[in-house]
């Protein structure tokens, strides 16, 4: 199977999965999901998420080696736009702006 | 009223542009962008995904993990969808599309079931079309500016990872851990396994803090119960 038809899958196969869990909360009854420890884990799970791909995303290359490069001096601008409660566009902006300079300026 | 639905709407609306960017710089074509925020119309799992098939390899332990990201929008529609009286199929059908993060915000926010439904509609209604049409112009500008790295727009992903996870961590302790845990199995693991599969190694940091604050709670207690009983 060529990679493009496998993406593409992944994109079809997600979003449909995406669209089953949105029509499975408006269609169970109340009370059904609505318990304290699912609540919890659905609210940790994204945490876990977000956490695990912010950090592959910055600290390793293409094959999933550690490295430090000019992307998590970009992460910190981005942390610091946050910490101003900065709007999200500003907080990415930021993060590129300054990933950009550095490499301009020769780091990697 | 309408001025919160359209405020959201337009705010996060534009966001559309980053993804779009972070999408073809993550190696997506212009089309498949689009199709993402057509049809998954729910940012993190769109990003999540994007992530997946910038890594290169196979996409699929990717996309498990973007569809998880997914499973929030569940409990959305527990609690949004009473206050829309959605009785019939079709309706619900129609609705569900729209039920995200934002949408849920503004619908919650409202005081009667009237106010709450054309917040809904209207939150959904400049969301998606911002959203879309940002898309498609983050892709094509993407696509026009040539090698991403260049411009430092494979920082893009990660930034808006971080953008979206932090406010998350505000509420309880636990979710600190949990954030902390995941990262140090991801980066722990990322040498040894194909892309996508640390991403969903890390979501073991849920049941592995659950556990562990259980186990600290019980033992504070039985701590207590003892220093009560000698003080009898």
């Amino acid at each position: 199977m060529s990679h493009d038809l496998l993406v593409w899958l992944a994109i079809l196969g997600m979003a449909a999965g995406c669209f089953g869990w949105k029509i499975l909360g408006l269609s169970v009854p109340a009370g059904v999901l609505e318990r304290p420890w699912v609540r919890r884990v659905a609210a940790l799970l994204p945490v876990a998420l977000l956490a695990a791909l912010t950090a592959v995303q910055t600290l390793t290359t293409g094959s999933g080696q550690l490295t430090v490069d000019a992307r998590l001096a970009g992460l910190a601008a981005a942390g610091v736009a946050l910490l101003l409660r900065a709007p999200f566009l500003v907080v990415v902006g930021a993060a590129v702006a300054v990933t950009a300079l550095l490499r301009l300026a020769g780091v990697s | 009223m309408l001025r919160d639905s359209f405020g959201v709407g337009i705010a996060v609306g534009v966001s559309g542009v980053a993804f779009g960017g972070t999408a073809v710089a993550g190696g997506l074509s212009v089309a498949q962008a689009c199709v993402l925020s057509l049809l998954a119309f729910t940012g993190a799992s769109q990003f999540a995904l994007v992530a997946a098939v910038a890594a290169g390899g196979n996409p699929l332990p990717g996309a498990v993990g973007a569809l998880l990201l997914g499973s929030r929008n569940a409990l959305y529609g527990l609690r949004v969808g009473p206050l829309l009286g959605l009785s019939r199929v079709r309706q619900r059908l129609a609705a569900a599309q729209f039920v995200i993060d934002e949408t849920t915000a503004v619908t919650l926010a409202q005081p009667d079931h009237r106010s709450a439904r054309l917040g809904f509609s209207a939150t959904a209604t400049t969301l998606f079309v911002l959203w879309n049409a940002t898309t498609l112009a983050g892709a094509v500008g993407a696509t026009a500016l040539g090698d991403p790295s260049r411009y430092g727009l494979d920082v893009a992903g990660p930034a808006c990872f971080l953008a979206l996870l932090v406010p998350q961590l505000r509420g309880a302790r636990e979710r600190y851990w949990v954030a902390g845990v995941a990262v140090l199995v991801a980066l722990a693991t990322s040498p040894y396994l194909p892309s996508g599969v640390p991403i969903l190694l890390a979501t073991l940091a849920v049941p592995l803090v659950l556990v562990a604050g259980r186990r600290t709670a019980r033992g504070t207690r039985v701590a207590a119960d003892e220093s009560r009983e000698e003080g009898r």
